[in-house]
């Protein structure tokens, strides 16, 4: 199956469908779906004509655990012309069971191993705003197991402490971290000094209002929470 | 070498608009001039070498030509993975500038010493690997690894330097003597050394301070006009380039001798000559090392 017109969201499943044998993967990936269409529907500045614009935003995939509900975005928005959704995995095919930019259009980072994807935005966010590129928003997605991580508090604390107002991180909470987070995920991000919100991750209107909402001087960390894992 | 790296990335910072420089404190105080002048391009993370090195990766991500700087076992061993993930698997470049690897700091024990770096970063592709031997050599190696698109580079300081600086020129081995006996590479800091213990030797001296990408071609040409005797004596661990010149003379039969850094859990503090000895890496022993090795072969 390639796709090769934009589509509507009610056609993701199918395209889900077509990229069989990450089954293991199928919480992770389905955690994430509608946060990801608000996302690139109504969010993001970005198109597949702008996929090299340096003033684009930016989308890092930080939990690159099960990406076929991002590849089924991806292509519903047009960045994965001509890419053949069902040879995930295959030996030829750009589409792995973990993304690589260097393969796929549109894809800001490689991912898969978990905790690298918020030390890697914060990077991007200076290096814009190094570059007086004032205007442009990074957004990084993680999983609230991909939590548990260490390195994501390097970079909580370090985005917080220097006010980095144009990192927004979304954590997608199915409750699959092992020991969970007392206090709540969003405490963990608010103590640094984050502006924080939390939202039904299912809930399209509500994502696209909490997402755009101000957060000035401060990076934004909203927690989607979504079935659990376990459910 | 550190002061003259300092001196050398601030004008750096100065001239290029696309560099940043990105630090986990170490230095940090030396670089206050450079960050009034570039706020938005001197960072300091504090200390978390994951997230400075995931900074760096990010930084290349977005355009520009990271600089990352820190003590080399900070730098290397413990965000190994942020240099796997975040920087290499990703394509981007960066320049890696650590300083005290192997045993500078001898009075600090195991947890400041990191003699493996050079290895482990031969487990990833495509960075090259600069070992000055002097301070006017840092300059010459961090300009060009700075201006050298976006590869990644590891520039690799050392407390330990020779007495003078030689012109250097990136990517190539430098002919310092020639002879017949066979061929001693000295990396970077080790030439002093090298020199002293092969003063009497007939032997040729290949200076090094680029050893990765390895300069193949001007050490076949020397062994080719000498007995294929190849002594190398690195800084770091020691057979750390073995392999490397097992392949540069893949259709030349020779016999190789690696002197470096033993791979031991070195329980000792003291100086930096008390360890030289420890390693065989002080000049009596190497001259007894690199004869005992080349004699019999001429016999």
């Amino acid at each position: 199956m390639t796709v090769t017109s934009q589509l509507a969201y009610a056609d993701l499943e199918a395209l889900q469908s077509a990229m069989t044998g990450d089954e293991k993967h199928s919480a992770a990936a389905t955690s994430t779906l509608d946060v990801l269409w608000v996302l690139y529907d109504r969010v993001l500045r970005v198109s597949p004509a702008t996929a090299d614009d340096p003033d684009r935003d930016r989308f890092l995939l930080s939990k690159g655990h099960g990406p076929v509900s991002y590849y089924a975005v991806l292509a519903a928005k047009g960045f994965l012309d001509g890419i053949d959704l069902t040879a995930i995995g295959t030996f030829d095919s750009p589409l792995g069971f973990h993304p690589d930019r260097n393969l796929l259009p549109g894809v800001e980072i490689s991912s898969g191993s978990l905790g690298h994807g918020l030390g890697l935005a914060v990077g991007v966010a200076l290096g814009l705003r190094a570059q007086g590129r004032t205007d442009t928003h990074v957004w990084v997605l993680l999983g609230d197991a991909e939590l548990d991580e260490g390195s994501n508090h390097e970079a909580i604390a370090y985005a917080g402490a220097t006010g980095l107002d144009n990192l927004h991180v979304v954590v997608v909470d199915n409750a699959s971290s092992t020991h969970g987070w007392p206090g709540g995920i969003a405490s963990r991000f608010a103590v640094n000094g984050w502006a924080t919100a939390g939202v039904n991750g299912r809930d399209h209107d509500a994502i696209y209002d909490t997402f755009t909402a101000s957060h000035t001087g401060r990076p934004y960390a909203v927690v989607a929470n979504v079935e659990r894992k376990d459910s | 070498m550190r002061a003259r790296f300092i001196d050398t990335a601030t004008r750096l910072l100065n001239e290029d608009p696309r560099l940043a420089l990105v630090l986990a404190d170490i230095s940090a105080d030396s670089f206050a001039p450079a960050r009034r002048a570039h706020p938005d391009r001197v960072i300091n993370v504090g200390i978390r070498e994951q997230l400075m090195t995931s900074v760096a990766g990010g930084l290349a991500l977005s355009g520009m030509r990271p600089i990352v700087h820190t003590i080399a076992s900070f730098l290397i061993e413990r965000p190994f993975e942020q240099l796997k993930i975040g920087v290499a698997h990703q394509g981007s470049g960066v320049v890696l500038v650590g300083h005290g690897a192997s045993y500078d700091y001898s009075t600090s024990g195991r947890t400041h010493q990191a003699p493996g770096d050079v290895a482990l970063l031969d487990t990833l592709p495509d960075w090259s690997v600069y070992v000055p031997g002097h301070p006017d050599e840092v300059e010459t190696l961090l300009r060009h690894a700075a201006a050298d698109g976006d590869n990644r580079a590891y520039v690799r300081l050392s407390e330990r330097t020779n007495a003078t600086a030689r012109t250097v020129t990136p990517g190539a081995f430098d002919v310092v003597r020639r002879g017949s006996d066979g061929v001693v590479i000295a990396v970077g800091p080790m030439l002093d050394a090298v020199l002293e213990a092969t003063a009497d030797l007939d032997v040729t001296v290949l200076y090094a301070t680029t050893v990765r990408p390895f300069d193949a071609a001007t050490l076949r040409t020397a062994v080719s006009d000498a007995h294929p005797n190849v002594a190398i004596v690195e800084p770091y661990l020691a057979g750390t380039s073995s392999a490397i010149v097992a392949a540069a003379l893949v259709d030349t039969p020779h016999r190789i001798l690696a002197l470096g850094v033993a791979n031991a859990e070195v329980r000792r503090y003291g100086t930096m000559a008390e360890h030289d000895r420890l390693h065989g890496l002080d000049v009596p022993a190497m001259r007894a090392r690199i004869t005992g090795f080349i004699e019999p072969a001429l016999v």
